[in-house]
Formats: C-alpha cells, structure tokens, sequence
C-alpha cells in the first residue's frame, strides 16, 4: 500500500468540527481544495484561507485537500489540517479512513 | 422606497401590485369593510357530498388562474395538497394561486406544478424545497409570506381572495360539520382554516372519517362548507402529530433555557394570571419547564397558555398551573387528546388567535412568549426566514404576531449555529421588526433592547448576566470571524407581508456563483 | 490577601470535541480539565493533542482555571502531550497515575524548561497529581510534598477500585480510604484536596449526598464529569448566610481579644480557640472567594 503513504485524515463528522482528507502525492503545483461546508457563503473564504495558511506553516506547498466541514471555528479547521498533514507526512499507513 | 423598519422596497410588483410599506407596528391603519363571500344557494334536497374529488373540483366551477387555500394541520403527514394539485393539473387547470398557511417537506412534488405552470404563484409560507427553488428564481411572482394572524387578516380583508378552499377534514359529516379531533388522521386544531371556511367562495371538505350527521363536537359548520368528499386517507398519521416532544438535554440550550426563564421571573409576570406562549423547539419546552417548576414551588395559577400546543402545555393546565389553553394548533398525540377530552383546552381561529384587524386577538393578551429566530440583529430585528447563505427556508409563523402582541418577547438562540453567528450587525430579512423585541438570551449574555431601559436595570439588578447587544455581536463575531453577506440579483422573489398588510422587507434572488 | 482559588467543580472535557471545548468554559465551573487521556482513544491522541493545543490559544475559557489532563509519561503520548500544551493560558497539568514523588518530579523539571523556553513565568503552571492505585494512595503523603508546584491532589475512583479490588457502589463506603489518604496528604502539603467523578448524571440525590459527604471530609471540591452537576456541588459548597455571619463574629471576636492582649477569647459566653478560628477563617475564605462575604 505504498500509495496510502502521503495521505492523511484527521477530524469527524461531528458538529463543530471538520473532517479533513489530505493527499500530498499529487502531480500538480500548489494547494487544491474541495471544500463542503454549511457555511460556504458566510465563511468559505475564510476557511480557504486557514487551510493553506495551516499547510504553509507545514512547509507543504503542493497538496490536494478534501475538507467536509461541519460548522467548525478556524482553530479546529487548522488543528484537523495540521494532523493529517502530519498523519500523511509521517508515513504510516493505515490512518486513512479510521475516523469514518 | 424606505419603509420605517429601514428596508428598501419597491414600490409595485408585477403580479402583486403597488406595495403599502412599513410604517411602524401599530401604525397601519386599516380602511374599508371586510370582505364578504358569494351568497350561498342550497335546498332541502341538495346533496353535498359527492361521490369524487373530481366531482368536486367541477361543481366549485374552479377556472385557470384562481386562487385556491388549503391549510397545514397536517403538517408533514398531508395528502391533501398533492392530491388536490395532481388532480387540478391532470384536469388541465393552469396558473392557479396557491395560498396554503404553510407547505412542508412533503409537499416538495409540487414542484413540477410549479415548473409546469399549473401554480403560477404562492401566498403562503413556504418551507425547504419549495422556498429553496423561488430563492433561485423559480417563480415568476415572489412568494408573498404572511404571518399566522396576518393571514387571517388578509382573507378577512379581502386582500386575499380565495376562490375554493379545500379543506382537510380528519372529521366530517355529510353535510359539512368539521372537525380535527377524530378520525384515523386526527390533528385537533383546526383553527388555521377558519378565515378559508368563513370567506372563501366554495369550500370543499376533504375527509377520510365520515360520521352520521350531525357531527359533534363542530370545530367548522355546515354553513361554511359547499361539499364533502369522503377518500381513503387524508394524511399519514406519524407525520400529522410528532410523537412526544422532549426538553432539550443539551447543557448548552438548557443553559440558555433557564436564563429565559429567570428574566420572566424577573421582569415579575410570574403571578397568579399569568400568560405564556412558547413555541415546540427544545429550548421553548425547557423554557416552560424551567417555569412550571418556578409556578409549583410559587403555588402560582396563570390564566392561559396559547399558540401550538403541546404535552408540556396539556400537564401544566392538568396541574392546575393554567386555568386554560388556547389552541389554534396540536403538535401531539396528547395535545390532540386533550384538545377532545378537557372543555378547558380550548380550539381558536387564526384570527382569534393573532390578526390584528378584528375587534381584538389574543396575543394582545399575553404576558410574555419565547421565540427562535435564525438572526438578531444589533437593532433587534428578527429573521426568522432566510438563512445565512440568504435562501428562503422557513415560513413566518406567528413570529410577528406574538412578538408585537406579547408585553415581554424573549427571544432564545445559542449566539452561535456551528459557525454561524446568530447574532449579526444586520439580519438579511425582517420577519418582526426590532421594536417589537425585548431580549435575546442566549448563552453568553442577555441582551435588552434600549426601548426597554427600566427593564434593563430590573434584570441587571436580578444578577442577570446584562450585555449590551452590540458586545453580543462582537463577542459572535470574535468566535466565528466576521460573516460575508451572500450576493443578491436586483430580482425580487418574496415580500415579507406584516400583519398589517404592509411590507416590512422583501427577499431577493441569491447568486448563484 | 489574594482570594482562595476555587476548585469546588472541576469539569472534564473530552480533548478531541471541538464544540464541548469551545463552550467549556460558559458553564461556570471553577475548573475546566481538557481531557487528552481516557476521554481519547489511543488512536485520536495526536488530534486531541493538537486541538487542545490551539484551543488554548484560541478559546475564550471565561475566568475558569484551565487545567489539561495529560496522558502518563510512561506512555508513548505523555512528553509530546506537555510539550504542546504549556502556553501562558494552561494553568495546570493534572497528571494521572501517579505513584511516587519522582512522577511529578519529572513533570515539573520538564515544565522548568518548557517554562524558559516559552517565556513563561518559572513556576506558573501547577501540577495535580492523580491518584488512581493501591500503591499511590499508600504514597500520598510524598505526592501531595514531593513539589512546590503541587496545588492540588485528587484521586480517580473508578480505576482505584479497580485497583484494590473493591465493588463501586453509589454509597462509596469503598473509597473511604482513599479519601482519608488523600485528605490527610492535602493537608500536610497545604494543598487542595479533589474528590473524585461521580458517574449518573441524571442521580443529583446521589451527588448531593457524595457531595456533602466529601465537604463533611474536608475536601475543597470535586471532579464532574457534566455541566449540569455544577449547580448541586456549588450549592453543597456555598455557605450558608448563617454560617458566614457566626464565622464572622468569631474572627471578629478574635482580633478585638488581640486589640485588648487578652488571652482568653470568648463569644456569646463560650470561649473561643485556636481550631474554631481557622475553621471559621476557611468558611470566611470560601464565602469572599465566592463574593458573598
């Protein structure tokens, strides 16, 4: 399972948080997010914004994120970015999908 | 043009007409009589129930482009309006005016009348899809949203001309006696489709519990009803009454709850006659629980709870702690049951109940009503329509009504929905203008409207957890960061009627980026 | 003097819940305890850790003292656990499973250094040691003395039970022991005293009953594992307006009697020593600290 070795979720489905999919092999330059949210409107900006800015910190400047948010604040959107940025960095297989 | 609630509205719309605005909510003044209805013509031998709806809709000599009623006692549980639309549609009738008192989910498969042209506008609330589809430009006329007692108002009025009323009867019999409390799909109340019987043109009962005549107890007369239609059923019944409604275990709104209830026993209404509303919301029913143990250890006896009813009303009125209910709705089983059984519970009409143009209605009784919204803004104004992507998803209810009617107007939220701040420098829509609110209670402070100085000082003086609302909203705004107002089009797709029959704000189209 | 802290409810909250962290702090417990050991599975302990980490840095906790429960530095998570969460907000490290001095020793010199690193105050962050076993009640005493960061001791019932192999009853006849162990080991370090969680929710006769109990004991205050218990423990704990107006009339007595040199200090015709004052000067210290005296 060499593959699952850059990837990384961290987060649930819960109210208030946020469940964050993270694939770091990806070809293509830059940060590409996909992004659910019920706050699309009033927040989806913002909470763009604090995914990258939580990568960045990383030192990851090539990413594909998937992100289903559940109304969380920026500090849990950055505390899930940041551990399955670090969850698919640490190259241990079989994180992905545990929180589902 | 402005009107006095600040909102900018046009002054005519194609497919309602010039629009009076807002002027303040009591001062729209109302001129001229009350509409009044085809004089009826029925003999000893003629028959009023006819073997069809068919036949029914043929005998009202309905045409295209008519308004037609129905009413939501039903509630998520209703046959009637499919039925009713499929049959009309089937029979080729086009651009009809539908004007229920509120569609729901359910009613989500009139959506392809909508798109077919068979209903060619809506004065009613509105409810998800239905609501979801006009905020994306899916009616030709906005939808024209109207409170409870507003409503009633209106047919009253005669600004709202309904041709046939078609009218979900769980009781009936063959000449046209009316009731909720009986029958397989049972719904108690019938009070929302009172003003449809009384000046509507032709009124068609629809029933799946046919008695002998005479029906008793009669919550609508023979003398209101053209024809009966007996069918299989109505509705289904797990979606008609929810099963018991349970006060809220979340510590958070439990929190809020208990704040709401010591501001009214503070504000000092808790005393014998004492009156109350609350809506079926978690937080409403704790809200009551909190001041049916307050009214027992005070061996206090309020006069009557009003509004939709229900367990947590009917136990409070079986413990003596009100000496009566007034019901326009039953939500439950036991509300449903009381409604039939207790002479105290009593059923009312819509106009009874809320319209602000009959000789009197009873929220002008109440002391005190707790209501939701889905934003308060720093002037008090209340939406309670459009969320905060700007799609119109709820109806009005009697939100306006008690809320101008009620002498202390507690609104209860959490001051955040996820992310979502609930309190806003500036609500979308105004539903119920800010004059007409006194406090908002939510978990991190109570706010006190200005107007209302002296009760500030008396809640201060409570040791009550006193914040301005402006430090309400920049404490929201600090958890959840400052919200992005949605794009609108210049496209107007619903008018928020008040009960006065002014417009207090209108709704426009989202962008759909 | 400065007030007594308070620490009549220590409310736990699960580290991994981003909503129940958000709003710990606007129930009014004296304490909030953000949870990164038994509230977390082994498999979430680096979210946990990271969430509670920006928590406290980003959550407004409302006055309440803000304690997290790290896991053991016995286990893989317990370093990286500290590590993440000393910040200028975190006022204590409640450190289960502990059984010798040297477990809080070794806490506190790492905090020693977090502290520099951090620029933090030397000395800022305390340490609650929790007593879970046969073996840490029997070494309290040490415990509870073995670090001047030290505020308060506590004990967990249901893992000490576990431990003795003793029955957990609603009653709590079982954890007697413990509880005079801990009590007794608070007292000879000058430190508060902590009881542990009672676990129904939906019992408040029972909590009330435990409650009194442990104030009977001498305890300051109690774990809760739910908002709602706050109310009942904080009442059991409030003085009543009697007892505040006797406690200040005996220290009033006290101090007019040392206005006068005189040795014998009487009230209403009883006379008045040493043990009545400081009970009466506890009663006083808890009403002021709850700005009813």
């Amino acid at each position: 399972m060499k593959t699952d070795q850059s990837k990384g979720q961290a987060g649930t489905l819960e109210s208030g948080d946020i469940l964050v999919f993270i694939d770091l092999s990806v070809q293509e330059k830059g940060i590409s997010i996909d992004l659910d949210s019920p706050s699309i409107v009033p927040f989806g900006k913002q909470i763009i914004l604090t995914i990258k800015d939580t990568l960045v910190n990383l030192g990851i400047h090539d990413a594909y994120v998937k992100a289903q948010d559940r109304g969380a604040l920026d500090c849990a959107i950055s505390a899930r970015v940041e551990t399955a940025a670090r969850r698919a960095l640490s190259s241990t297989i079989g994180e992905v999908g545990r929180c589902l | 043009m402005l009107n006095e609630a600040g909102r900018v509205i046009p002054e005519f719309i194609e497919g309602i007409g010039p629009l009076k605005p807002f002027k303040g909510v009591f001062a729209g003044f109302p001129e001229g009589k009350m509409k009044s209805p085809l004089v009826p013509y029925v003999t000893r031998d003629t028959e009023k129930l006819l073997p069809s709806l068919r036949d029914a809709i043929l005998a009202t000599g309905l045409k295209d482009g008519m308004t037609i009623s129905f009413h939501h006692h039903l509630r998520n549980g209703d046959f009637v309006v499919a039925m009713v639309l499929d049959l009309i549609a089937e029979m080729g009738y086009r651009d009809m005016t539908l004007a229920p008192t509120a569609l729901f989910p359910i009613h989500k498969s009139i959506i392809k009348h909508i798109e077919s042209g068979v209903v060619k506008a809506i004065q009613g609330s509105v409810n998800g899809p239905v609501g979801k589809l006009a905020s994306h430009g899916g009616f030709d006329v906005p939808v024209l949203l109207r409170s409870h007692g507003g409503r009633a108002r209106a047919i009253e009025a005669g600004d709202l001309s309904i041709d046939v009323a078609f009218i979900a009867a769980p009781s009936a019999d063959r000449y046209g006696n009316l009731n909720g409390s009986d029958g397989q799909s049972a719904c108690g109340s019938l009070g929302y489709c009172v003003a449809d019987a009384m000046f509507a043109d032709k009124v068609v009962a629809i029933t799946d519990h046919l008695v002998q005549y005479p029906l008793f107890p009669i919550s609508i007369p023979q003398n209101y009803v053209d024809y009966v239609v007996k069918i299989d059923q109505i509705g289904d019944p797990s979606g008609i009454v929810s099963g018991t409604l349970k006060v809220t275990r979340d510590p958070l709104r439990l929190l809020i709850a208990e704040n709401a209830a010591k501001v009214i026993e503070a504000s000092g209404f808790i005393e014998d006659g004492f009156s109350l509303q609350t809506g079926a919301g978690g937080i409403s029913l704790a809200v009551a629980d909190y001041i049916r143990e307050t009214m027992k250890e005070r061996n206090i006896r309020g006069s009557f709870g009003s509004g939709g009813i229900t367990a947590f009303f009917v136990q409070m009125l079986q413990e003596g702690l009100f000496e009566t209910l007034l019901d326009v709705q039953s939500f439950d089983m036991e509300a449903v049951r009381s409604l039939r059984e207790n002479p105290n519970h009593v059923e009312m009409s819509a106009s009874f109940y809320a319209n602000p143009h009959n000789k009197g209605c009873a929220v002008n009784q109440l002391d005190a009503v707790i209501l939701g919204a889905t934003q308060v803004d720093t002037n008090f104004n209340v939406n309670v329509n459009t969320e905060s992507d700007g799609v119109l998803l709820h109806g009005i209810g009697g939100h306006m009504d008690t809320a101008a009617g009620a002498n202390l107007t507690i609104i209860t939220t959490p001051l955040l929905r996820g992310r979502l701040p609930m309190v806003v420098d500036d609500v979308l829509t105004v539903t119920s203008p800010g004059e007409t609110i006194d406090v908002v209670v939510t978990e991190r402070g109570i706010a006190v409207n200005p107007l209302r100085a002296e009760l500030e000082i008396t809640l201060k003086k409570a040791g009550l957890p006193v914040i301005n609302i402006h430090d309400l909203k920049n404490e929201a705004y600090r958890i959840s960061g400052k919200p992005e107002d949605p794009e609108f089009t210049d496209k107007v797709i619903g008018v928020v009627e008040y009960r006065d029959g002014t417009v207090v704000d209108v709704i426009r189209e989202v962008k759909t980026c | 003097m400065s007030l007594k802290q308070l620490r009549r409810t220590a409310l736990y909250i699960p580290g991994n819940d981003p909503s129940m962290l958000l709003n710990s702090g606007i129930f009014g417990a004296d304490s909030v305890v953000l949870d990164l050991e038994d509230a977390v599975s082994i498999s979430e302990k680096d979210s946990a850790r990271i969430l509670v980490r920006n928590a406290l840095n980003h959550v407004d906790f409302l006055g309440a003292e803000v304690v997290v429960r790290i896991n053991s530095l016995s286990t893989p998570y317990g370093m990286d656990d500290l590590k993440d969460v000393v910040c200028p907000r975190l006022d204590a490290i409640r450190l289960p499973k502990c059984e010798h001095a040297q477990d809080v020793i070794t806490v506190s010199e790492v905090l020693d250094q977090l502290e520099t690193e951090k620029g933090l105050d030397r000395g800022k962050i305390k340490i609650m040691p929790l007593i879970e076993s046969a073996l840490g009640s029997y070494n309290a005493v040490e415990i509870a003395c073995a670090d001047s960061r030290i505020s308060a001791i506590n004990f967990g019932g249901e893992d000490y039970t576990a431990d003795i192999a003793a029955q957990r009853t609603r009653e709590g006849l079982e954890l007697l022991d413990i509880r005079m162990k801990i009590l007794l080991a608070a007292r000879i370090a000058h430190i508060d005293a902590l009881d542990t969680v009672f676990g129904n929710v939906n019992d408040e006769e029972g909590l009330l009953a435990e409650t009194s109990l442990i104030k009977q004991l001498g305890f300051d205050g109690k774990s809760i594992i739910h908002p709602r218990q706050i109310k009942p423990v904080h009442k059991v704990f409030t003085p009543s307006e009697k007892e505040i107006v006797k406690a200040r009339r005996i220290v009033q007595a006290l101090e007019e009697a040392e206005k006068k040199k005189s040795g014998v200090v009487a009230l209403d015709g009883r006379m008045i020593d040493a043990p009545v004052v400081a009970k009466a000067r506890r009663v006083l210290a808890f009403a002021e600290a709850m700005g009813l005296a």
